[in-house]
């Protein structure tokens, strides 16, 4: 009953949506604001129906009901409840439904809170937005339905992929999802701005915290998957450049391209229709990512998704939506009107930079990524695209963007003085000149350039430091002068050089991990002790330990320094999940400050010897703890006063939405 | 393919949040049988190894993928070295014999010369189209001064909305 519940309510969505993509538009061209009024109701009820969804297989999982097929290949009644729970995203059908949730649940946000958006312009993104949540209703309903029986139930399921019974599976996905589909906000609102014709100063301010909020799911997810993989994959990599991260990559740069020109639109009215395209091109990414790894398009032999129909589907979406809103670009944007000049030195300038190497960067992971599919796809010839070609791509790209961060906050509007800003970030050069002597001097071996990438990470961080003392004038106030500056500062100053220290940090972290990890591979028999490091790690044997649904083989380490104080105890181990009769490998770790000992166990051996696979990872937590600034400023960059209540109170905006579109 | 590598790739799905129905025992990359004893020509096999690709695996290199064709090759690359090849005269030999996919950084040729020209094409034609705006902006004439007429009626509107 509670299925089909659920399925009833996603048609009855699909319904709605329909109706929600249709009326309000009809209303903005009539002039009918009974009409046009639609769209907000519509958009709640839409949301409450789809929740309903969710919730009817959220309980068909949580209860553990087998006679559902999707249930029944994917869950097992004896996980964990957080398992089961997180298990309704674990597979295909699950996460197209945790898609259209968030999807629609943003639709609604923006019904509830948006009482002071001008009626034409929530109409229309409205619509917008439900033109998009129909598609993937139909997508869900025709290809994957995930409400279908079977006939005789089974009594026990066949358990979800034990690479998955994981945290981060009940973070991972959701987070990466309420990016994704947050840029949808931006989408809407860009069409909207099209079908219109007419864009101002407050659709930035409108749209930004939408952009933000996105941008820092974006981000923690991009950062969860990336920790989840260097614990999971049991030796420590952290990025692979591999197709389905660049698909979330991808809407990240243009994204954070985006987050930055829409600041230029809102302070200055200059970028409009660039900012327009770049709210169409970070969703358009998001679903080119979906798709990619939707489709199977990517990996014919073992695609999870192999079912052309829906391959072919979400392909026709694919063109709908983004070729839709790239021919509407097209037509409208030349009406919008450029406004605000600006000298190439200044803030606005540095601005345009930063968009210029994000996309820059964003058109070469997308090139990367589709060139081998569409080369096979015209010739027939073979090529593969891997680490190596963005290595030597990407990484140029970031080199000028990283070193320019530090300028763009002290340039001033209109026209900036880069010899004063220079001036300022004396302080800065001179310690990443320190930064670099010390790399060269404390670590051997390794790239040459990268003691440069530790130079580069602390001229980022130390000139995110220097923004904020100049605001607050801190060397030449008083203290408590200072503190008052720095409580009066705007939250978005701060939230700046909160993410621009992240990517400093980040940066930090990847540089040392990469050019001074130290590895050992090697068999280890019980009271054999390997040295790694400033570390020492015996191996005192193997022993059994049992689980919920699998059985541990552990090994036992103990760790102590190099000078032989203890440290304590790794217990890397081999899981056995009998129900699918597969094994995967639990790493250990050992955190030192920002730097990890990390341990993981091969096969053991017949003389009681194991293989072991043991890392000294230097400074490799920077590169997770910089993704946590990133998002901290993201969340006071929103707490903004302006965010909160900086558009136009409602009594003008009924002003504004009786005014007809004038240009 | 064996199941022993979709290990790594159902990770790779993960991160994108999209979950993979794969089987996946626990297999490792580099074993420590499989190494060499001279730490020189290890260096040399395992920075060699990073740059080829685990044919089976998608877009992995044999250096991180635990699929048996992955051992082989990482086995073979070792041979070739122990022999005393040169790094080039291993890739060659293992290019005639899987091709260029094997390569995961595409040498230039006619059929890259878009992937590799893409992204400095587009940066130099970001650049033509900033100087070129910026010039258009600089063209646009200068916003003209109210008159007197147009600032007496602004100071009026003012004062009607209770304004000084």
């Amino acid at each position: 009953m509670i299925p089909e519940l659920g399925h009833y309510a996603l048609i009855l969505a699909l319904g709605l949506a329909l109706i929600q993509g249709t009326m309000p538009i009809v209303g903005t061209r009539s002039n009918d604001v009974a009409l046009m009024s639609m769209a907000a109701p519509a958009a709640l009820a839409q949301f409450f129906f789809v929740a309903m969804a969710f919730g009817a297989l959220a309980y068909c999982y949580v209860t553990s009901d087998f006679s559902v097929v999707n249930v029944y290949e994917n869950s097992n009644s004896q996980m964990p409840l957080i398992y089961r729970f997180a298990s309704v995203w674990g597979n295909h059908e699950g996460s197209m439904m945790l898609w259209v949730s968030i999807l629609t649940f943003f639709g609604a946000l923006v019904a509830l809170f948006g009482t002071n958006l001008p009626l034409v312009l929530k109409a229309n993104a409205l619509a917008v937005q439900a033109w998009i949540a129909a598609a993937f209703h139909l997508f869900i309903l025709i290809t994957s339905n995930p409400f279908l029986r079977i006939a005789d139930a089974p009594l026990e399921g066949q358990d979800l992929n034990p690479i998955l019974q994981d945290p981060g599976l009940a973070f991972h996905p959701p987070m990466l999802y309420l990016g994704y589909v947050g840029f949808s906000i931006a989408f809407s609102f860009a069409i909207a701005a099209l079908i219109e014709g007419r864009i101002d100063a407050a659709w930035a301010r409108w749209v930004r915290p939408w952009v933000l909020g996105a941008w820092m799911c974006l981000t923690l997810g991009i950062a969860g998957g990336s920790y989840w993989a260097y614990y999971e994959l049991g030796w420590g990599g952290f990025w692979f450049w591999d197709p389905v991260e660049n698909a979330s990559l991808m809407p990240w740069l243009a994204g954070t391209a985006l987050l930055h020109s829409a600041v230029v639109m809102e302070k200055r009215g200059a970028l409009k229709v660039w900012t327009i395209l770049l709210a169409i091109l970070a969703f358009s990414l998001s679903l080119i990512g979906t798709f990619l790894v939707r489709s199977g398009v990517l990996t014919s032999v073992h695609a999870f998704a192999t079912d052309p129909a829906r391959g072919v589907f979400i392909l026709a979406i694919l063109i709908i939506f983004i070729g839709g809103a790239l021919a509407l670009f097209a037509w409208r944007a030349p009406l919008l009107r450029q406004g605000g000049l600006f000298s190439p030195i200044s803030r606005e300038g540095a601005l345009v930079f930063n968009n210029l190497f994000l996309t820059t960067a964003c058109a070469t992971v997308l090139v990367g990524t589709l060139y081998p599919l569409a080369l096979q796809a015209l010739t027939g010839d073979k090529i593969s695209v891997g680490p190596p070609f963005f290595d030597a791509t990407f990484g140029p790209l970031f080199i000028p963007l990283t070193l320019a961060m530090p300028f763009g906050p002290l340039l001033g509007w209109k026209r900036g003085d880069i010899l004063g800003a220079a001036q300022r970030l004396l302080v800065a050069a001179i310690l990443a000149g320190l930064g670099i002597v010390a790399a060269f001097a404390l670590e051997h071996g390794g790239p040459v350039l990268a003691p440069f990438g530790v130079g580069i990470a602390v001229f980022v961080m130390i000139g995110a430091v220097i923004d904020i003392a100049e605001r607050t004038m801190i060397m030449r106030v008083p203290f408590h002068a200072a503190l008052q500056r720095a409580l009066g500062l705007p939250r978005s100053a701060w939230g700046t050089a909160f993410a621009h220290f992240g990517i400093g940090m980040t940066l930090l972290g990847i540089v040392s991990v990469t050019a001074w990890g130290v590895e050992r591979i090697v068999e280890v028999k019980p009271g054999e002790t390997l040295e790694i490091s400033h570390y020492r790690a015996t191996f005192n044997g193997l022993f059994q330990r049992p689980g919920p649904n699998y059985r541990d083989v552990v090994g036992l380490f103990t760790i102590h320094r190099a000078s032989g104080e203890y440290l304590g105890n790794m217990e890397p181990s081999r899981r056995t999940f009998p129900s699918r009769d597969e094994v995967t490998t639990e790493a250990a770790l050992m955190t030192r400050g920002f730097s990890q000992l990390y341990l993981s166990l091969g096969d053991p051996g017949k003389d009681g010897s194991v293989a072991v696979r043991l890392y000294y990872k230097p400074h490799v937590l920077m590169i997770w703890f910089g993704a946590g600034f990133m998002f901290i400023g993201g969340a006071l960059s929103l707490s903004d006063r302006r965010l909160r209540v900086g558009a136009p109170r409602p009594a003008k905006v009924k002003l504004a939405a009786a005014a007809q579109p004038a240009e | 393919m064996k199941t022993s590598d979709i290990r790594r790739v159902a990770i790779k799905y993960l991160q994108a949040a999209m979950l993979v129905v794969a089987l996946s025992p626990a297999a490792w990359a580099v074993e420590p049988n499989e190494m060499l004893s001279d730490p020189a020509l290890e260096a040399r096999a395992r920075a060699l190894s990073q740059g080829l690709r685990c044919l089976v695996c998608q877009n992995e290199s044999i250096d991180d993928s635990g699929a048996s064709l992955a051992h082989d090759i990482r086995v073979l690359v070792r041979e070739r070295i122990k022999a005393g090849d040169t790094d080039q005269q291993v890739l060659d030999f293992l290019v005639s014999r899987y091709g260029e996919f094997v390569l995961l950084k595409p040498p230039l040729s006619w059929h890259t010369v878009a992937l590799w020209g893409l992204p400095p094409g587009v940066l130099l034609i970001g650049i033509v189209v900033m100087i070129v705006m910026a010039r258009r902006r600089a063209e646009l004439p200068p916003a003209q001064a109210l008159s007197a007429a147009e600032e007496a009626r602004v100071e009026d509107l003012l004062r009607g909305q209770g304004m000084p």
